[in-house]
């Protein structure tokens, strides 16, 4: 009897572990290692003059992002400079997604004219690490005491159909408090996007 | 851009006010309505599906809902679809849908965009992925709310256990 019961426990920690709690403010995230569209490894450990992260879980297809393609693109433009690169992470499984193929992220960066890297999670481990469940998803991360601090996790603003009609800017808000050395006032939003496409078990 | 979504949000708000003219089942609402029909003190099993026209697993399974809804008495289940789309979108993308795919059952497109004031007033766990499908009766108060799409049997199931 003590068997199975021992067994079932071991279980249940190992998926504890393995799945956690969603990041959350004040978090410290793990680094990853996953491929960019070079086929190079990338690491947020290798941006040495960085302040901090905009990374965001983000997809070829989903219409949501399509909507945000352009404020992602500026964000990064506008906030690279400053010490905040975007780092896009795409978590779909193409065989649930076949628009979210490695070969299909290539052509969707060239065409777009991504700036940034954009990087291939095809474990899923790093969305599920974060607790991503959406894309678009933004984790702000700020680098404290060579650890990877989240300062925000949602939304990019408050309105995915029209930008310039968006009131409450939550990832641009909190950048201009972190680079003045604040902390940012909105620290979790939440937001109608495309649901991750998880690998059928 | 700027001037074009000035454009955008007048025609927006033209449609609304032209609204009662040209939709049956078709209507535009805000939080405060949502939040109306979800207190409602009515003893029926109220069904709300939160979906859109670009969400693929959400197509799938809107014909589910429209099977289903048949089986029941209205006065028992009452079905409403919320629709997410962009608003920007109603004509281009929505209307069309809906006579394409003789949607019958009561659709309501979401107007508030600022969707982070709303999420957590349809429930605290969901975290704004679609579809999700929530199922209350306030006099029985009963309550439970699914996150991802249901194939027909688990629908159905998912009424007769609160019923």
């Amino acid at each position: 009897m003590k068997k199975p019961v021992l067994f079932l426990a071991v279980v249940a920690i190992s998926l504890q572990s393995f799945s956690g709690s969603p990041y959350k403010a004040g978090d410290y995230a793990t680094d990853f290692n996953l491929k960019n569209l070079d086929g190079k490894m990338v690491s947020l450990s290798q941006y040495e003059d960085a302040k901090g992260f905009i990374v965001v879980f983000s997809c070829n297809v989903c219409p949501v992002v399509i909507k945000y393609e352009d404020r992602i693109k500026e964000l990064h433009q506008e906030y690279s400079s400053k010490g905040y690169p975007v780092v896009a992470i795409n978590s779909n499984d193409p065989s649930v997604s076949p628009g979210d193929s490695y070969e299909a992220m290539k052509k969707h960066a060239k065409n777009n004219g991504y700036k940034f890297e954009y990087l291939y999670d095809e474990s899923q481990d790093v969305a599920k690490t974060y607790g991503a469940t959406n894309t678009p998803h933004v984790y702000l991360l700020s680098k404290n005491a060579g650890k990877l601090k989240v300062e925000y996790v949602g939304a990019i603003d408050n309105n995915a159909d029209n930008g310039a009609a968006a009131d409450k800017k939550y990832v641009v808000d909190a950048l201009n408090k972190l680079i003045k050395g604040e902390q940012p006032s909105v620290t979790a939003t939440k937001a109608v996007g495309c649901g991750i496409k998880w690998k059928k078990a | 851009m700027k001037n074009y979504s000035f454009i955008i949000i007048a025609f927006v708000f033209l449609t609304l006010i032209a609204e009662p003219a040209n939709g049956q089942n078709f209507s535009q609402i805000r939080m405060t309505d949502l939040e109306k029909i979800l207190s409602a003190k009515e003893d029926k099993l109220l069904v709300v599906n939160f979906w859109a026209t670009w969400c693929p697993p959400c197509v799938k399974e809107l014909p589910h809902f429209q099977k289903v809804a048949k089986e029941y008495n209205k006065e028992k289940v009452l079905f409403l679809l919320v629709s997410i789309d962009f608003p920007s979108q109603i004509d281009s993308h929505l209307r069309p849908f809906l006579k394409k795919n003789n949607v019958a059952l009561d659709v309501a497109l979401m107007m508030d965009t600022d969707q982070n004031e709303w999420i957590d007033k349809v429930d605290p766990s969901w975290q704004g992925n679609i579809p999700v499908t929530l199922m209350l009766n306030n006099v029985k108060k009963t309550r439970k709310f699914h996150s991802g799409d249901l194939d027909e049997t688990e629908l159905r199931n998912m009424i007769n256990s609160l019923l």
